[in-house]
């Protein structure tokens, strides 16, 4: 495998990352409220839905990201509405909106556009295209990292860059800020941060609003930049492969998006079966990298990554006890 | 305002910190406060007592702004003002220590003390403050704790300052401490109280709860007694004694000392060589325990919460593997394997009173007479045939426990959940006791436990003992153990420290042996 080979696929980790970090940092603010969000993938797939449709409609890029956003937000609340202030079971919650997302996308994508649940194939402006850095042609002379800049680091829509400054901002807002001490507080002990006065409904309620914009951004991502339109089922369990990164990072923004960057290079590894024989000089059948991700899933959360423990008062709805 | 009350003290200053004046709550039904009338001086120590459930907690919600009184008024330094959240009882200059601590086990100190009263969105500055304030208020009031450390590796006295600390750095004048004791050394309560009496001395006025008589005689100047919902009197700690507010607290007369005859020791009935237990992590919680109980004799095992107690109790009862030697009436018996479990420990007639009644002791979600079936439902006296239990004939004899053993409401139908702490209690030991054991294991019989109820459960003990059972008591309670014990024994880092006879030690001896130094003062 040449150098070349290599960048060709980190490029491709990279935009296969971008959509699991949105939704592990989404994971990340409302798993730190202490409130358990198996429902990012489902939030992911009502974005990319609204995104795509809204796109295909309008023309505008940005208009679908808007839409998407407000789809994930209108989920993030039900959420909310159920498990924070009805104290319902949070997991039951996440499956339930799963499950409807699944069913509804498709069913109000028929309804539109009548091409199987698919929305049309956008492009344009309609599309986030990728932006070329500066100096990124310029840089290619540069031995080494000069072809890592111009392939890996430019040439992505706009939304990757955002994931990534997400990731900064997140570590920033959780360990520097007063919302951040909060954040980590109300999931960790509820009880302390009633008691100094402060609403763990109004904070857990933020948490999932930034949790729907995160979830949104990344269905946005899957329908308008990776993917040109909406397709039924197009997240595949990225949700679910998002709250593996969570566990495996063990609830820490800087470790999440070196594990999304892990599971992204999978899924891009997946995509070249020939520089995988090269590798292991056997030929892999293409369903079994297809499903490589998924099976690195399954080992990060059989306790693979040794002991990773949740914010202890996660999954409990908040009860004032006295 | 806070600021105000804190620094310009007003030249005519109101007489009383807090005034309550007909505060009255009901939940439902019950009327868990009654028209409470009761004034707090300035710069005062105002103990609270009463039995649980008498409305002390729920009057102290009221105040720091957890529930909104149905009516009343209360005046904070002589102004009315209105409580609606924890926010408004802080701004009022109002501070509380509860019972179970609510801090962030894996925050540092200074987070914790931040938390809630940061000066900005960002985070730097408020911790660099307090980090400042935390310094002066540590000289000032001999609260030393390390600002940096994480409160899961603090003990818990170390906690409960933070608490404390919080509470200061709120600018509280008045600070409420829920219980503050109960998870203390003696050596540690001492400290506590000194740093009370330090406050008191800078004008804080500080409310005591507790159900121990000896702290509110010791340091408060004046206490008031609840009993159930009604403030049943106000008067001068120097004014009254022990018995008179016991007798207040329960509205009969109470015998606090436990009137028991000598005991007459018989045969060795369980005799440990070299008992070592290690937990689910590995960890040895018990390093080499020996001791031996007669018949007819109590051993007090004294100790603070978490030196191997726990597994004395849970591998004696069959509920952890042990290595080592135990003789059972001179029969060896099982640590490991085979036999090693409850159900063999009680064919072989060990009782087993658990510490933790509500996980181990009962389900709280099934009936009392379900409850009084569990470990020993293979008796022959339930059998109704080869196959079927007979719940008449657990139904009556449960009815007929819960009446010896005065469990109130005395309803077999009943699920455990719904009695109180103190009748859950008196059904466990009706159980247990009933089975008349040659050997019983008790974990705090009286935690949690009104003194009514302590009462009749400490008589009952006695009575055991003297028919004849050896007993084997671990409190936490060091007056517990000091009064019912025929021996005591301490434990400390899973170790017996030595054996004393309760008529020549004290508590500072023992005290002292629970922090694991000898009587000398030396580490051991």
């Amino acid at each position: 495998m040449d150098y070349n080979t290599l960048l060709q696929i980190l490029d491709t980790a990279v935009r296969f990352a971008t959509p699991l970090l949105f939704a592990c940092l989404a994971g990340l603010y409302s798993e730190r409220s202490g409130v358990f969000d198996i429902g990012l993938e489902g939030k992911m797939l009502i974005a990319a839905m609204c995104a795509g449709a809204v796109a295909a409609l309008s023309g505008s890029a940005w208009l679908g990201l808007l839409a998407g956003i407000g789809g994930a937000l209108v989920f993030a609340l039900i959420h909310g509405v159920t498990s924070i202030t009805f104290r319902g079971n949070q997991l039951i919650s996440g499956v339930a909106l799963n499950f409807l997302a699944s069913g509804l996308t498709v069913l109000v994508a028929q309804r539109l556009f009548q091409q199987g649940g698919r929305t049309p194939p956008i492009s344009g402006e309609a599309r986030f295209n990728p932006i070329t850095l500066p100096f990124a042609e310029e840089a290619r002379q540069i031995p080494l990292i000069g072809p890592f800049y111009a392939e890996v680091i430019s040439g992505h829509a706009i939304l990757v860059y955002l994931a990534f400054a997400s990731v900064a901002l997140t570590w920033w807002a959780l360990y520097r800020t007063r919302f951040g001490l909060r954040l980590r507080a109300v999931g960790e002990n509820p009880a302390a941060v009633d008691t100094a006065g402060i609403s763990v409904t109004r904070l857990r309620f933020t948490a999932l609003l930034i949790t729907g914009v995160l979830c949104g951004l990344a269905g946005a991502y899957m329908a308008t930049a990776l993917q040109a339109g909406f397709g039924k089922e197009m997240t595949a369990g990225r949700g679910y492969i998002a709250l593996a990164a969570l566990i495996f990072a063990k609830w820490r923004p800087i470790a999440a998006m070196w594990a999304c960057l892990l599971f992204g290079f999978f899924q891009a590894l997946a995509l070249r079966p020939d520089v995988v024989e090269w590798m292991v000089r056997v030929k892999v059948p293409v369903p079994f990298l297809d499903a490589l991700p998924y099976m690195l899933t399954v080992f990060v959360l059989a306790g693979f990554v040794g002991k990773a423990i949740p914010p202890r008062a996660g999954g409990e709805p908040y009860v004032k006890e006295r | 305002m806070a600021a105000d009350l804190v620094e310009g003290r007003p030249a005519a200053a109101a007489p009383f910190a807090i005034e309550l004046k007909g505060i009255s709550k009901a939940f439902g039904p019950v009327q868990a406060n009654k028209d409470i009338n009761f004034a707090v001086p300035k710069g005062t120590i105002h103990g609270i007592i009463g039995e649980n459930g008498a409305g002390k907690s729920t009057l102290m919600s009221i105040l720091y702004g957890f529930y909104k009184a149905d009516a009343g008024q209360i005046l904070i330094n002589g102004q009315l003002t209105a409580i609606p959240d924890s926010q408004a009882a802080i701004r009022a200059g109002i501070g509380m220590v509860f019972q179970h601590f609510k801090l962030v086990q894996n925050f540092s100190v200074l987070e914790n003390v931040v938390l809630g009263a940061e000066d900005g969105a960002l985070l730097g500055p408020s911790l660099r403050k307090a980090r400042a304030e935390l310094q002066r208020l540590s000289r000032e009031y001999e609260l030393d704790v390390d600002p940096d450390a994480l409160i899961e590796d603090l003990s818990v006295g170390h906690q409960q300052r933070v608490e404390i600390l919080k509470a200061l750095y709120r600018q509280a004048d008045i600070l409420i401490l829920d219980e503050p004791t109960g998870v203390l050394t003696p050596a540690e309560a001492d400290h506590l109280f000194r740093i009370l009496h330090g406050l008191k001395a800078q004008g804080k006025t500080i409310i005591l709860i507790t159900h121990k008589l000896r702290e509110i005689m010791e340091a408060t100047d004046h206490v008031s007694v609840m009993r159930r919902g009604t403030m049943v009197a106000t008067v001068k700690t120097a004014e009254t004694g022990p018995e008179a507010l016991a007798e207040l607290m329960v509205g009969r007369k109470v015998l606090l000392e436990v009137e028991k005859p000598p005991a007459r020791p018989g045969e060795v009935v369980l005799d440990l060589q070299d008992l070592r237990v290690k937990d689910e992590h590995g960890v040895e919680r018990l390093k080499g325990v020996s001791l031996q109980i007669r018949a007819g004799e109590i051993l007090g095992i004294a100790g603070v919460a978490g030196n191997g107690q726990s597994e004395l109790l849970a591998a004696l009862g069959g509920m952890m593997k042990a290595t080592g030697t135990a003789l059972l009436n001179g029969a060896p018996l099982p640590l490991s394997g085979r036999g090693a479990d409850g159900q063999s420990r009680r064919h072989a007639g060990i009782a087993h009173v658990p510490e933790d009644r509500q996980h181990y002791g009962l389900i709280l979600d099934f009936t009392a007479w379900e409850n009084v079936a569990f470990g020993y439902a293979d008796d022959p006296k339930y059998q109704a045939n080869a196959l079927f239990l007979s719940n008449e004939a657990l139904r009556a004899d449960t009815a007929r426990k819960m009446e010896t053993f005065d469990v109130r409401p005395p309803d077999p139908w009943l699920a455990a959940k719904n009695f109180s702490g103190g009748n859950q209690q008196k059904l466990v030991v009706a159980r247990e006791f009933e089975q008349n054991p040659k050997l019983l294991l008790v974990g705090q019989p009286t935690r949690g436990v009104d003194i009514g109820a302590i009462e009749f459960i400490h008589n009952q003990l006695i009575a055991l003992r003297d028919a004849g059972a050896a007993i084997l008591l671990v409190s936490v309670e060091l007056d517990e153990i000091m009064s019912l014990s025929d021996r005591i024994a301490v434990m400390f880092d899973g170790r017996i420290m030595g054996t004393r006879d309760p008529a020549t030690t004290d508590e500072r001896e023992l005290g002292l042996m629970m922090a694991g130094m000898t009587a000398k003062g030396e580490a051991a």
